[in-house]
């Protein structure tokens, strides 16, 4: 296995002064390529933070992070944004589709925007992503009338358009019930199984977390386990 | 930029309320732009007409000839003048010229004139009048004389004549009579009244006798030339620049109607800049409008804009995306309004047949295409500030996890 990605002592502090909160405290973590990992630790430990910094969204105080061997912490706004598109897949747990849109158009966005208009062969994959996801027959559904797990799996399917070599999924399972939550989990592993794809999934639910191959734990702004 | 231009669409349409409610703005923005330019327009169209629609729009008089004077050695003045100079000066060769100006673009009739003094006579009346000669057949080129007349015919032949009603009233005088008319020249001739005209111009209706270019020829013993040629033109606007080219062309001092029309011409400034101001406070509130209205999408839309950068939409289609709704935006307003100031417009008299007591709106002035496209450039600034903040929202904090 090659190395995906690699962080090496993570800093990150929000605000300054009295105020000022240090999450991170000298993270490091490798991530191979083909990962299924899960990312647990308590509340307000700073899952979503790594997450945030790791889908360069956001950039940590100090630290280096260098994926598919670019250094993500000197790139600019500009050169991140093409990165996102290419490499990397986020799905939320609020928020995650526009709310205007059909379930395929929110799922070849990342391709549309790339491309700059919708393509035919880009619709012919997001449809495919859909079907895989179980969600034939809510193809040309507005998202707006889609139930919470199946918002999810659009969402993961759209991560998937562009081919990524990360998906980044920030308690993507937090607001579904049991059984929806299982259904997305498995999905992703066999994405993760047949296409390689590397997943890092913050998650509270030890039976989330279980159904992946690998446990991060951080505690305390570093990986504990 | 296609899709950025489908996903303003869908902005748009996704809250068809609010954005039918802020194109009508927009449009009320456009249609008050749009009756204002028919207003003033129209105005200053109409007081126009009513103030220089008679008069010569550009006019080329003789230059008068100062009386030549005999000094002698020792300084006295020995001959002030020749009396058949003083009287008139002529423009000998205009019959050269006419066809000359005539063919100057924008002209629309030339009038070569012989105007002279002189006193009109029946039994023991006597008036004094300013007499015109006029070549038959243009009678109505400066002067509508035809649309003026109440009794009799306006076509002048040799031993016609035809006067104002105030002056027929004061000599009582009925057609067909026979007068005598003499001029300052002290020739006589006996004309017969054919036509008594009206124009509500009490100068020209109390002391103006029009006869035939072949009779004022006559009368002010002028065998050959004009005293002054009248010129009207198609557009009374173009007269400063026409009058140029006539006096390049002619060499002759033809002077514009706007000449010594410097009150008139400020007073229609004035009610032009008034105009300016309000279409400018339109426009303005069209801007303000569209900016706020965005500015409130923007923010309403922040999650949204969080997740479409997160998934590799740039800055610059984060932009593309509000401006181009504000732009949406500004060409239906734009549209809608100026279709709507068309409509409005369109029961008011024509430019031709305004009459007192209406409006002077002028729906060719509407200035729809000006309307259109600087609503559509005030909604495209409008929009820019709500789309520098939209491509400056942050995902992270949108996103808001
Ligand atoms: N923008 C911010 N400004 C200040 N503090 C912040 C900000 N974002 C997060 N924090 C703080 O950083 C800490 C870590 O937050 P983070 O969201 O990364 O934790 P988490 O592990 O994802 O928690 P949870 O499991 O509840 O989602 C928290 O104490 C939080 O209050
Ligand atoms: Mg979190």
């Amino acid at each position: 296995m090659s190395t995906l990605l690699q962080v090496r002592d993570l800093v990150k502090t929000y605000g300054t002064g009295e105020a000022a909160t240090r999450v991170l405290r000298g993270l490091t973590l490798d991530l191979e390529a083909g990962e299924m990992a899960a990312l647990l630790g308590p509340s307000g430990s700073g899952k979503s933070t790594l997450l945030t910094i790791l889908g360069t969204l956001m950039k940590p105080t100090t630290g280096s992070y260098v994926m598919l061997g670019q250094d993500m912490i000197a790139a600019d706004d500009a050169a991140l944004t093409n990165f996102r598109n290419l490499h990397i897949g986020f799905v939320f747990q609020f928020h995650n589709l526009l709310p205007d849109f059909t379930a395929l158009e929110n799922v070849i966005f990342p391709t549309a925007v790339r491309e700059g208009r919708e393509t035919p062969a880009a619709r012919t994959r997001g449809r495919d992503l859909l079907v895989r996801m179980g969600l034939a027959d809510r193809i040309d559904f507005p998202t707006a009338k889609l139930s919470g797990g199946q918002k999810q799996r659009v969402a993961v399917a759209r991560a998937l358009m562009n081919g990524p070599e990360l998906v980044l999924a920030d308690e993507p399972t937090g607001n579904l019930d049991r059984a929806s939550a299982i259904q997305v989990m498995e999905l992703i592993g066999q994405i993760n199984r047949e296409e390689g794809t590397t997943f890092l999934i913050s998650t509270h639910d030890e039976k989330i977390a279980s159904l992946c191959r690998r446990q991060v734990v951080v505690g305390d702004g570093v990986v504990t386990g | 930029m296609l899709y950025a231009l489908k996903i303003a669409t869908r902005y748009l349409t996704a809250n068809k309320a609010q954005t039918a409610l802020l194109v009508t703005g927009v449009a009320v923005g456009v249609f008050i732009f749009i009756f204002m330019s028919a207003l003033i327009g129209g105005l200053a169209e109409f007081i126009l007409s009513r103030t220089v629609g008679d008069l010569s729009h550009i006019t080329i008089e003789a230059e008068t000839e100062d009386p030549a004077l005999l000094i002698s050695p020792e300084g006295h003045v020995l001959v002030v003048a020749e009396r058949g100079r003083t009287r008139t000066a002529t423009l000998a060769e205009a019959a050269t010229w006419l066809p000359l100006i005539q063919a100057v673009s924008g002209v629309r009739a030339v009038s070569p004139q012989i105007a002279g003094a002189g006193f009109l006579t029946r039994g023991a009346q006597v008036a004094q009048v300013s007499v015109t000669g006029m070549e038959p057949g243009r009678e109505s080129a400066i002067l509508d004389l035809d649309g003026y007349m109440v009794e009799g015919k306006v076509r002048l032949g040799s031993g016609l004549v035809v006067v104002g009603r105030a002056l027929a009233d004061d000599l009582n005088l009925s057609l067909g009579q026979t007068l005598r008319l003499q001029s300052s020249n002290g020739v006589t001739a006996a004309l017969t009244l054919s036509g008594i005209f009206k124009t509500g111009n009490g100068a020209m209706d109390n002391a103006r006798a029009f006869v035939s270019l072949s009779t004022a020829r006559t009368l002010f013993a002028m065998p050959q030339g004009v005293t002054k040629i009248e010129i009207k033109l198609n557009d009374l606007n173009a007269a400063d620049e026409t009058a140029l080219r006539i006096r390049a062309l002619t060499g002759l001092d033809a002077v514009p109607w706007t000449e010594g029309a410097e009150q008139l011409m400020e007073a229609l400034d004035a009610q032009a800049q008034t105009g300016y101001f309000l279409k400018t406070f339109a426009l303005i509130t069209i801007v303000i409008g569209v900016a706020s209205a965005l500015l409130l999408s923007t923010y309403r839309r922040r999650p949204e804009i969080g997740i479409m950068r997160a998934m590799g939409a740039g800055r610059g289609f984060v932009i593309f995306v509000f401006v181009a709704q504000g732009a949406l935006i500004g060409l239906m307003g734009g549209v809608m309004g100026a279709a709507l100031g068309y409509l409005a417009l369109l029961p008011f008299p024509s430019r031709d047949a305004f009459r007192p007591g209406t409006l002077p709106m002028d729906i060719t002035q509407g200035s729809y295409g000006l309307a259109i496209t600087l609503t559509v450039i005030g909604a495209i600034l409008a929009s820019i500030l709500p789309a520098r903040s939209a491509a400056r929202v942050d995902p992270v904090t949108a996103i808001g996890q």
